[in-house]
């Protein structure tokens, strides 16, 4: 099956100044040579803590920001070696949600041309077709068209995702990257919006992208699911393995800290991480968790672990699962 | 051919933005009719605007012609007053009603230009810096840094000493050296606004800067402008009696409200309507700029509507 995204060693450092008299250029590694594949009508759920590149990694893909090296194949072509008008077509195909609903929508615009900019950017359809467009995307998910004439103000946090949402549907995408797109919500609004996203993706053949710090929300609608710490990705799998058998350390802290709403079983062992993220301007050395790893070893303060992947489609960065093969992500299209 | 195309296509698109905003203009104009404070702010404008246009046309008094012998003519109400000179006269015997309606010709004109001045190349400039960032917002905010550095009056009668004094002159040295305050006003707007995740989203599907600043941008850092331009509108008028005081300003007989301050300053405590009448047109001037300001900018966000 041919992949829809395929993201090879992308990485992303950001330069920081030193100081005045210092001629050393110093970097925050906020995403450090992360690969993953996603095919048709899949979601891919990122989680990780605040900090660990998450965001970098959406806003590198979406061309924001220009990585460091790495490259990204949509629909089997590199994103980043295309002309600009080129680039401009190709980008109709991934759009983005954010997280914050009151940042994401311009003040002083109404919902209709809110929803409209990406056909004028794209110069499509004139003005009645435009109109059409946006009444239809505006029923699609869940709001009415007589809400066109209305400022953002007037909605509620969850209503303002689902404009975002239309917004983003309206040229058609294969691609949606979700930032954190329910983070803000009522946990009641939270659920209409994943129910939604899930009938999008079935009607509208979607793949996403889907960027959470909710280890529930991220069960609940990933088909695989990639565990991210301090820029790298330390743990990809489809979604059942990874939650009834984590491997890598993190994760299995990650999620023996999800509450769990069952009294009984309160004598659960919980693994909690001691100390802090360490700071992506200096990452510590050999594996970037052993500062905080349970089951450090010797050689993990020196090497940095492989990749290997120790089930079928199970990839995992770390030293405990020596035996397991060892994993080189394919070079896109060869 | 084909960038002459898309050359109008950009028009078309800016044109989307603003041809709302026309039809919304009747909207803004009806929501201040509601507000009764900035609806008497603009009868008032209205009137003083008239007034200063109008009347002088049928009102025959030369605001130059001294009599002599009615120096220190007090208002029609006070003791010693006439209906000949209903708000009395100066120290050279001039008819101060006529002064001051000829007077507020010269001084709308040149608070208004020059604000008007100062804000578009503020504004520009302010925008392009907060935008782009790095080297060019250097470069503008330094070149901001020696205009503030440098001392106003000494900059305008630098300049207006090479030029020499005229109306023309003193509306450009007034707004040049009045940018800064607007640039930098609406860069620190344009640095938080362009952070915010609807100018991401926008850039996302890539939308032209042009259209971006034009769109999300200006709309949302513009409130803050209307108050301070409606505030510096006063400060011109006081500058350019300064000015005028130094000689700098518009040449000597022509009436100004500023001028008038300047003159009747020295008689202040013999005949306190020298002073007083143009402070008040002054006063007068200021609050109705300032009511209406206040207005306009409560019925251009949406967010304030129906309050």
């Amino acid at each position: 099956m041919s992949n829809l995204i395929e993201v090879y060693k992308l990485s992303k450092h950001f330069p920081v100044s030193a100081g005045l008299f210092s001629r050393k250029k110093k970097y925050v590694y906020a995403m450090d040579e992360i690969s993953f594949t996603l095919g048709e009508k899949e979601t891919l759920g990122l989680v990780g803590e605040s900090g660990c590149g998450k965001s970098t990694a959406s806003r590198t893909i979406l061309n924001l920001i220009t990585p460091t090296s790495g490259q990204v194949w949509f629909q089997g072509q590199n994103l980043f070696a295309l002309k600009p008008y080129e680039k401009r077509k190709l980008r109709q195909g991934i759009q983005i949600i954010f997280q914050d609903p009151f940042g994401s929508l311009n003040p002083r615009l109404t919902v209709k041309r809110i929803v409209e900019e990406p056909l004028l950017t794209h110069k499509i359809g004139d003005r009645a077709s435009r109109r059409q467009e946006v009444e239809k995307m505006l029923t699609k998910v869940g709001l009415l068209p007589e809400h066109m004439k209305r400022f953002p103000h007037e909605f509620s946090g969850g209503q303002r995702q689902r404009i975002m949402l239309a917004r983003a549907l309206i040229l058609k995408p294969k691609l949606i990257i979700a930032d954190e797109p329910v983070s803000a919500l009522d946990v009641s609004v939270q659920a209409q919006m994943l129910n939604l996203l899930k009938r999008l993706q079935e009607e509208m053949d979607l793949s996403y992208i889907f960027i959470s710090h909710d280890l529930g929300v991220i069960r609940h609608v990933s088909h695989k699911v990639a565990v991210m710490y301090l820029g790298e990705i330390v743990e990809i799998a489809p979604v059942d393995p990874l939650y009834n058998e984590p491997l890598h350390p993190y994760t299995i802290s990650l999620l023996s800290s999800v509450p769990v709403p069952d009294p009984k079983k309160k004598n659960r062992t919980r693994k909690i991480l001691q100390g802090d993220v360490p700071s992506p301007r200096n990452p510590p050395a050999g594996c970037r968790f052993h500062t905080r790893c349970p089951d450090c070893m010797d050689i993990c303060t020196r090497e940095k672990p492989d990749t290997r992947q120790v089930k079928k489609n199970h990839m995992v960065a770390c030293h405990l699962y020596q035996d397991g093969e060892l994993w080189v992500p394919p070079l896109p299209n060869q | 051919m084909k960038s002459k195309d898309s050359k109008s296509k950009l028009i078309d698109d800016m044109f989307e933005d603003f041809l709302p905003n026309i039809h919304r203009a009747f909207e803004v104009l009806k929501d201040i009719l509601k507000r009764p404070s900035a609806m008497a702010g603009g009868i008032l404008l209205l009137l003083i605007l008239l007034t200063s246009v109008l009347f002088p046309l049928v009102f025959h008094i030369n605001p130059l012609d001294q009599d002599l012998m009615a120096r220190f003519s007090p208002p029609v109400w006070q003791d010693g007053g006439t209906w000949k000179h209903i708000l009395g006269t100066d120290n050279l015997g001039r008819d101060i009603l006529s002064r001051l309606l000829y007077g507020s010709r010269v001084s709308l004109l040149v608070g208004f230009s020059a604000v008007l001045v100062a804000s578009v190349a503020g504004i520009f400039l302010g925008l392009v810096s907060g935008y782009y960032g790095g080297k060019i917002d250097h470069f503008i905010m330094r070149i901001a840094d020696v205009f503030m550095a440098y001392p106003f009056m000494l900059l305008t009668i630098s300049v207006i000493a090479v030029l020499g004094p005229s109306i023309f002159n003193l509306i450009i040295v007034l707004g040049i050296s009045d940018w800064v305050t607007y640039a930098r006003t609406i860069r620190g707007s344009v640095l938080s606004i362009k952070t915010k995740e609807f100018v991401e989203a926008s850039r996302a599907i890539g939308t032209p800067d042009l259209i971006i600043i034009l769109r999300h941008v200006l709309p949302n850092v513009i409130s803050p402008l209307i108050v301070l331009a409606t505030l510096r509108v006063a400060n011109i008028i006081i500058w350019e009696s300064g000015l005028s005081f130094l000689g700098m300003g518009t040449p000597p007989p022509m009436p100004t409200w500023g001028r008038m301050l300047s003159e009747g300053r020295e008689y202040i405590t013999d005949a306190w309507w020298l002073v007083t009448i143009p402070g008040l047109a002054i006063m007068m001037t200021i609050l109705s700029i300032n009511l209406l300001g206040d207005g306009l900018r409560d019925a251009l966000d949406p967010r304030l509507k129906n309050l």
